[in-house]
């Protein structure tokens, strides 16, 4: 080994370990909430995705999900309620270079938050956005979120819900996110797969986690993600793949015309098999794939879009200075329309 | 350009200090760019000034109304020119019912140039006149008849415009008259009109026309009899470089200034709002200078946005009005939480609620000290006149980077519209801003302080070894961990109030202008500083003594305030609000503090202040009597 080459190798820091993530403090999330999993798996992707620690910051607003940052040594600012993407969109333009993931949970993000969550995902902001769904208020103690289900008791809803819930895939489709993904915080290795994914993306990418609240809202996902239930009900989106579920994967969804059904492999033709294509320029099966768990079929799970567009950042680099550049001023004054008062 | 006088002044023209001319027209008909090219004229000849254009809330309300007259007013002045004037001298007048909203402010006897070519049954019931409502004007003012539209048309017959084009160029006919009128070189006129035009030759060879007929028809005969014709000598204004700036702009520079002289990148994010909308436009034109500009989705987005990018190492700068103001107020509370450095504008206007989003009103001094929840203090000023907001953005952004600490920047509509001439200053005049990004990876507290401003460091994301978190939650000293600890609130509670208040002692001590050992005292802050400035001066001309000190700082308040408020019988504070500093005086330093309080969207007139500080000095001898 040559001298420079050594030199390098000690200037170089070393790659970044799981044990870098650990929090200073003990994280105080409620004992068995799917938190828990979540920050594993975040712990997990980090250190593969090739970037020093000093480049992550982790955004977020408030609720339990908000915590989050308190929780993983990196840069971290718990913001105010709802507004952590207009803060992060801050961040990112500031800095390109900077990996910037929100936290977000589904009052944060959809209730008190949903307008700059929205125009965060139409700008294709350069962002992560990571919902914790446990459709439930945690941190106020059990009040309906816009994502619980229309019925359900509640501590203000005693007599059910009485409004319809937000689909959030749905609605980050239709606000223009350019990555749509949905997993849950039970399915370590899925996690783990779709916050990789996400890390690769340039453009607004959004995933929703399914998160169990276990003080609040037990078992609120268990008829779909239980374990008796996760085979039929949960259909695992692979690229290239036909949309195959159940026994022996005996299911499989076709498309019939006016949408989706499922019926025994055998049935399937080649016009009617829906093969997983999230890098499809036109996002129609998006839409469907994102409206089945309405529909009462087997709920998708993994990225249901995933389209490269330019981003924010991109755009504006294309349209004025170098990010991080300084004002000349006397240039700028120099180029005043103006007139001169000479000494007397 | 230099300034070139009409070196020749006839012996028939009349020499007059100070002029206010009033333009008067539809929306439509370019009464703002005429207004801002007279003012050209006469900074070119050399005179002080001080512009305010008065355009109608509507964009455009029906033509020929009163609510679609818009309306554009300026002094110029051959010594220094404190507001753009109060009752207009000479109203250019292009409809009925332009004449009847500009005669509202014209003085009696003043001079009317009145675009007869727009009479008819039909405009006067536009406006609502009469004909014998026309000739009660005639008699209350020197009204001259021009017919401006038809002499524009035969000014311009040979240069190919559609007659609808060329009526078009009527503007520029008015502007001309009034030029001959008020002996202005009309040579900068032109050469704005040639390059504005140079791709479409036709329009510029017709506005000349339009423009040098005007001038000429000022000679006629017919007119000549009627015209009386003035000169105003040049202004002794300090040598250099000047452009005329409105306060909107002179902000954006001001910022820019200081980006450039603290060597940190700027940003902001903002949303449209009146009146400080300009601010978005003139940033959004320099982004090729250095600027990243943000239209955000809302007012919280726009201060959120501001907020990551100081945190990420720029100057975050936010711009409003009261409205959005109020809904950047939790996010303000962050910053003030994060210590992070924040320059939040607030162009304010006359509210509560939508209330007059076009007119003006010192209506946010409360809400920018007090607005937030918990005691979030930060550092309010407030620009007093279009050139001064260059310098008290500058202050803000110096403050905000010293300190580590959001700022507030109090404008008005008044200002934001208004302009003066500015003169231009060399990088190297303005103060010196010294802030470094934290580096230093070794025992690095995110919560430790300088000794001197308790500024706590600037360590940015991207930054090797300096990985910290922040947020709203209350924060243990030097750590910057999460502490719910009950004796740290209350020292974290007293630094963050000490911050502000010991930099009180670094500020400049307020000056008093007037006479020092007067009997009274007039406290002003913000856009009201022409108005009281005309009224003090007034008043000593008059042979009473008047002081007056103004503030631009008001939080700190300056170190000497409460000494120099002791000193006076009598302490006016005149506003246009029901009385929001005189309370704070009153609160902070125990003493009697006296409103002078017009709340009607309005700037304060000099003359109003001059007859109340009468008033309040004979009813103080009625009570020593």
């Amino acid at each position: 080994m040559s001298t420079l080459e050594e030199y390098a190798a000690a200037a170089a820091p070393a790659p970044l370990t799981r044990e870098d993530l650990l929090p200073e403090g003990e994280v105080k999330w409620c004992p068995g909430c799917g938190n828990y999993g979540i920050l594993t798996a975040f712990q997990k992707v980090l250190p593969g995705l090739g970037l020093p620690r000093e480049q992550f910051v982790f955004v977020s607003g408030i609720g339990c999900s908000s915590r989050f940052p308190y929780y993983i040594n990196t840069f971290g600012f718990h913001t105010i309620h709802g507004r952590a993407p207009a803060v992060a969109t801050g961040i990112k333009l500031a800095n390109p270079e900077l990996s910037v993931w929100v936290i977000t949970g589904d009052g944060d993000a959809l209730s008190i938050g949903g307008n700059h969550f929205i125009h965060a995902l139409r700008r294709n902001m350069d962002l992560k956005i990571i919902l914790f769904n446990n459709r439930i208020y945690g941190l106020t103690k059990g009040q309906y979120s816009p994502t619980s289900q229309f019925g359900v008791t509640t501590k203000t809803s005693p007599l059910g819900v009485p409004d319809y819930p937000f689909s959030p895939v749905r609605l980050a489709l239709a606000a223009g996110a350019t990555l749509v993904a949905r997993t849950f915080d039970a399915d370590q290795n899925h996690l783990q797969a779709t916050l990789a994914a996400v890390a690769q993306h340039k453009g607004a990418a959004f995933v929703e986690v399914w998160q169990n609240c276990p003080v609040f809202n037990d078992g609120v996902f268990d008829d779909i993600i239980g374990k008796s239930f996760r085979q039929e009900k949960v259909v695992y989106l692979q690229e290239g793949e036909p949309l195959r579920f159940g026994q022996d994967k005996g299911q499989v969804l076709i498309a019939n015309g006016r949408g989706m059904q499922a019926v025994p492999w055998e049935q399937a033709t080649p016009d009617t098999v829906i093969r997983h294509d999230p890098d499809h320029a036109d996002a129609t099966v998006a839409f469907m794939l994102a409206d089945m768990e309405e529909q009462g079929l087997p709920v998708p799970m993994g990225i249901l879009r995933r389209v490269r567009k330019p981003s924010y950042d991109e755009i504006m680099a294309d349209q004025g200075a170098p990010a991080g550049s300084v004002p000349d001023i006397s240039a700028l004054l120099g180029r005043l329309e103006g007139w001169t008062i000479a000494e007397r | 350009m230099t300034t070139q006088g009409i070196q020749e002044i006839p012996h028939d023209r009349q020499q007059l200090e100070r002029v206010t001319v009033r333009f008067a027209g539809d929306s439509g008909d370019g009464m703002q760019l005429v207004g801002g090219l007279f003012a050209s004229e006469a900074a070119w000849m050399g005179n002080d000034l001080g512009t305010l254009p008065d355009f109608p809330a509507e964009v455009r309300a029906p033509s020929g109304t009163v609510a679609a007259v818009s309306g554009f007013q300026i002094q110029i002045g051959a010594s220094t020119v404190h507001t753009p004037g109060e009752e207009s001298d000479v109203l250019v007048a292009m409809n009925p019912a332009a004449l009847r909203a500009g005669l509202k402010s014209l003085r009696l006897g003043g001079v009317v140039l009145f675009n007869t070519s727009s009479l008819s049954e039909r405009s006067l019931q536009k406006a609502g006149l009469s004909p014998e409502d026309l000739d009660a004007m005639r008699r209350h003012h020197q009204v001259i008849d021009v017919e401006m539209s038809r002499l524009c048309q035969l000014a311009v017959a040979d240069t190919g415009l559609t007659k609808a084009q060329a009526e078009r160029c009527k503007n520029f006919f008015a502007l001309g008259l009034l030029s001959w009128m008020l002996h202005r070189d009309i040579s900068p006129t032109v050469r704005w009109i040639q390059s504005k035009f140079a791709k479409k030759p036709a329009f510029a060879d017709a506005n000349v026309k339009a423009l040098e007929a005007g001038y000429r028809c000022g000679e006629n005969a017919e007119l000549a009899a009627a015209l009386p014709l003035y000169h105003v000598p040049e202004a002794a204004m300090a040598p250099g470089r000047y452009a005329n700036l409105t306060g909107n702009q002179a902000m954006v520079y001001g910022l820019m200034a200081a980006a450039c002289r603290s060597k940190r990148p700027i940003f902001l994010g903002s949303y449209p709002i009146t009146p400080a909308t300009d601010i978005l436009h003139e940033m959004i034109r320099l982004r090729q200078d250095g600027v990243t500009v943000f239209q955000a989705e809302d007012e919280i987005a726009a201060v959120c946005s501001a907020i990551g990018a100081s945190y990420s190492g720029q100057i975050g700068v936010t711009s409003t009005s009261g409205p959005g103001f109020t809904l950047k107020q939790e996010a303000l509370g962050l910053a003030v939480m994060t210590e992070l450095p924040l320059v939040v504008l607030d162009i304010a206007r006359a509210g509560p609620s939508t209330g007059m989003p076009t007119k003006t009103e010192q209506s946010d001094l409360l809400q920018a000290l007090h607005g937030r929840h918990g005691e979030a203090p930060v550092f309010v000023l407030a620009a007093s006149s279009p050139a001064d907001c260059f310098a008290v953005a500058y202050e803000a952004v110096r403050l905000a980077l010293t300190y580590m600490t959001p700022v507030v920047v109090l404008s008005d509509s008044y200002l934001a519209n208004g302009s003066e001439p500015f003169r231009i200053p060399a990088a190297e005049e303005l103060p010196a801003i010294t802030v470094a990004l934290h580096q230093d990876a070794t025992a690095f507290l995110p919560y430790g302080r300088d000794p001197v401003t308790l500024a706590r460091p600037w360590a940015v994301p991207g930054t090797r070894g300096l990985e910290h978190r922040i947020g709203g939650l209350e924060k243990e000293e030097n750590t910057g961990k999460v502490s719910h600890d009950p004796a740290n609130h209350e020292a974290m509670m007293r630094l963050r109030a000490a911050k502000i208040h010991k930099a009180a002692a670094s500020l400049p001590p307020v000056q008093v202008m007037g006479d020092p050992q007067a009997p009274v005292l007039l406290v002003g802050w913000g856009s009201t500083l022409g108005a009281i400035t005309e009224a003090r001066e007034q008043l000593q001309q008059d042979g009473i003594a008047v002081a007056q000190v103004h503030l631009t700082h008001l939080n700190p308040l300056p170190p000497n305030l409460e000494k120099v408020l002791r000193s006076y019988e009598r302490v006016i504070v005149p506003e246009v609000n029901s009385g929001q500093l005189a309370a704070i005086l009153r609160e902070r330093f125990l003493i009697p503090t006296i409103g002078f309080n017009r709340i009607q969207g309005l700037p304060l007139r000099a003359r109003d202040i001059h007859a109340f500080v009468l008033r309040t000095m004979e009813e103080s001898q009625h009570v020593h009597a």
